[in-house]
């Protein structure tokens, strides 16, 4: 569905390598980390065990995000309620006081806003960090691409990759291993 | 999702290297996998869905009624009054909220403690929590009398620009509850979107694979992508953590906090989440014995789940015997007459107390066969238990709250309660409802968690087949 329309001098997405095994990806990723590649990445139908290492990546900024998200929660349940309670509307019932006494009494209520707040960060953050939703993407014209959500394992190197290059990225995605590799145009 | 620190191949044999039984029967390879829990999906479902759905959806039905007939004609409908006000409604709302728990103990502690047998219920686990907190949200909604005014539980000042009382353990219950439902929601749906990407990369162009296709956002499977993905899940498992048993704790909280003699006692929050597990995993086995049977899941949903489900609902089962037992010691040993007097009515003289004593048969001496390997093994003494579990359940909300307010301090007040029928069809109205909502749950949602069962297969171990091993 590519071949017609696109020949003109746009550079293509990149390559699609498909692979036998998780052990036969994992083993090609880490070959690809070591020839220095920047825009690519492995597509599996789960995450595999150390496949951050193999691609050198490092650890998840969304940690971070979160404890912020769970700090803003538990300042605005205290904000909320001690506002409400010792200086807007002071409630005056069960014997309980309306000062900075009343204090315990609001941890139930932080404790869940803390938790609330955080949830929606990880929620946002894993679809802001991923950049999703994103319905189209030049990998989704590959007729081979949909097996990666049921048995397939797949390296993808980008085109615009500085060391990408139509023949030698080729050679060498077969070189590693890649049972079949695909050029993916950008259709978008 | 993410897997272990243990890999696959450690977590096959054992501390000796003694081969463990697979999570994962007969050897299935990946695409078996996809194909069977997809299949659920999209082929025709079997007749007995149906034989089950239809039926659900009249008791569904029901509910609207009941709730339609309160509404229209006056909370006099419900039989709770002065001094037994909270009736059938709280001992529902405890009830269902408590069978939501076993969900996020799947989901969420199984996960931080690298149980990896909890990849093939975790999904169906997870939604039933959904639809139970949907049930349970009912009845205190309703139990306001003017649910049209249910608004002013909100943190927003009400008509009369008076704020909540943010002191009540009755106000903390609705930030934990709906909190708990908000969550479950993002876990679950987080869960769910490799799995709607491998339902749509499967659909012919359509309507359903858009629909599909949206809520999978686009899922591509990079490993850049599962990284923060990995992380985020884990990020949730340690959130629900705290918060599955924060739930709980604040629903005793509304009785606890209380001068109520039968209800102002220290040991509530451990025995409330001990005894919301023990139930919630007595309504996942009640929902996945037959599940699997009738979609031929038995190679996922394997006899070592249940075994294992049955084990914890001895441990929780044991707890809550202790906790009655422990309540029973306290009323004596505490010397408060009001207390000693309270529980002597509970289980002597009252006018309920044989719902003591189906509550403590079903809790207490019923699970304790899965002593028995036998027992744990055989899918009917399973069932029977577990249904146990459920009546047991039951029966003991309803012991605490309505022996406890039928009679409290001072005989001049003591009265009796009968639930009118109104109440006990909108119960049933909600087991129609919870029914009919997971069942259109395995009509259209993957009910095992495809991504993560493949995760446990040996092979998908990088290391699988090294010779180091």
């Amino acid at each position: 569905m590519n071949g017609t329309a696109t020949a003109t001098a746009k550079p293509p997405f990149g390559y699609l390598a498909e692979f036998e095994s998780v052990r036969a990806v994992y083993k090609a990723a880490e070959k690809v980390r070591d020839a220095g590649f920047k825009h690519w990445d492995v597509h599996s139908p789960f995450p595999i065990h150390g496949m951050d290492e193999a691609m050198g990546l490092g650890r998840s900024v969304l940690s971070w995000l979160v404890f912020f998200g769970g700090a803003t929660g538990a300042l605005t349940a205290f904000i909320l309620q001690g506002f409400t309670q010792i200086a807007l509307y002071p409630t005056i019932v069960q014997g309980k006081p309306a000062n900075l006494n009343t204090i315990p009494a609001f941890f139930p209520v932080i404790f869940e806003l803390t938790i609330l707040f955080s949830a929606f960060t990880v929620l946002f953050g894993i679809m802001g960090l991923n950049q999703l939703p994103r319905l189209n993407h030049p990998l989704f014209s590959s007729k081979n691409f949909c097996r990666f959500s049921d048995d397939g394992f797949f390296i993808v190197i980008e085109g615009r990759d500085s060391k990408f290059s139509k023949e030698k990225t080729k050679a060498f995605l077969e070189e590693i291993g890649a049972k079949e590799v695909e050029l993916v145009e950008d259709d978008a | 999702m993410p897997n272990g620190t243990t890999t696959a191949d450690e977590a096959m044999k054992g501390p000796q290297g003694v081969a463990r039984e697979p999570l994962v029967l007969n050897n299935r390879s990946m695409n078996w996998i996809t194909e069977r829990i997809c299949g659920v999906v999209e082929n025709r479902q079997p007749l007995l869905w149906w034989v089950l759905f239809l039926p659900s959806l009249a008791l569904a039905g029901l509910l609207a009624f009941c709730l339609v007939y309160l509404v229209s004609t006056g909370v006099g409908v419900w039989g709770n009054n002065q001094p037994v006000a909270w009736g059938w409604a709280i001992t529902n709302f405890v009830f269902w909220i408590g069978i939501g728990h076993a969900g996020t103990l799947i989901s969420a502690i199984l996960f931080l403690m690298r149980q990896r047998w909890r990849t093939s219920i975790n999904r169906a686990a997870e939604a039933m929590t959904l639809f139970a907190v949907m049930c349970a949200g009912i009845f205190p909604v309703f139990h306001v009398g003017r649910f049209w005014m249910a608004w002013f539980l909100a943190p927003i000042p009400n008509a009369n620009a008076i704020w909540q009382n943010f002191k009540s353990p009755l106000l903390w219950d609705v930030f934990a509850v709906s909190t708990y439902f908000i969550v479950s929601v993002i876990f679950w749906y987080l869960g769910l979107v490799p799995d709607l990407a491998t339902i749509r990369d499967r659909c012919k162009p359509g309507i359903k694979k858009l629909l599909y296709g949206m809520f999978a956002l686009g899922w591509r499977g990079g490993n850049r992508h599962w990284r923060h993905y990995e992380m985020g899940y884990l990020l949730l498992a340690a959130l629900s953590t705290p918060l599955v048993l924060s739930v709980h704790s604040v629903v005793s909280f509304d009785f606890a906090t209380s001068v109520v003699p039968g209800w102002h006692t220290t040991i509530f929050p451990p025995y409330f989440v001990a005894g919301a597990i023990f139930g919630g995993f007595a309504m996942v086995l009640t929902l996945m014995i037959p599940a699997r049977a009738i979609y031929g899941l038995q190679d996922l949903i394997t006899h070592k789940h249940v075994d294992n489900m049955a084990k914890i609902i001895l441990l929780t089962g044991s707890i809550v015997g202790y906790a009655y037992i422990m309540e029973l010691f306290i009323a004596w040993y505490g010397g408060n007459k009001f207390e000693s007097d309270a529980f002597h009515m509970r289980i002597l003289s009252g006018p309920y107390t044989t719902y003591y004593y189906c509550m403590f048969f079903c809790n207490v001496i019923s699970p304790q066969i899965f002593w028995f390997r036998w027992a744990r093994h055989n899918l009917w003494v399973v069932m029977a238990v577990c249904m146990c579990v459920n009546a047991g359940m039951w029966f003991e909300r309803f012991v605490i709250i309505v022996t406890t307010l039928a009679r409290d301090f001072v005989p001049g007040a003591w009265g009796f309660y009968k639930a009118t029928w109104v109440e006990k069809s909108t119960f049933l109205g909600t087991f129609g409802f919870f029914l009919m909502c997971f069942l259109l749950f395995l009509r259209f949602l993957p009910v095992i968690a495809v991504g993560e069962v493949k995760g446990v297969l040996p092979e998908s171990n990088p290391h699988h087949g090294d010779d180091e091993h």
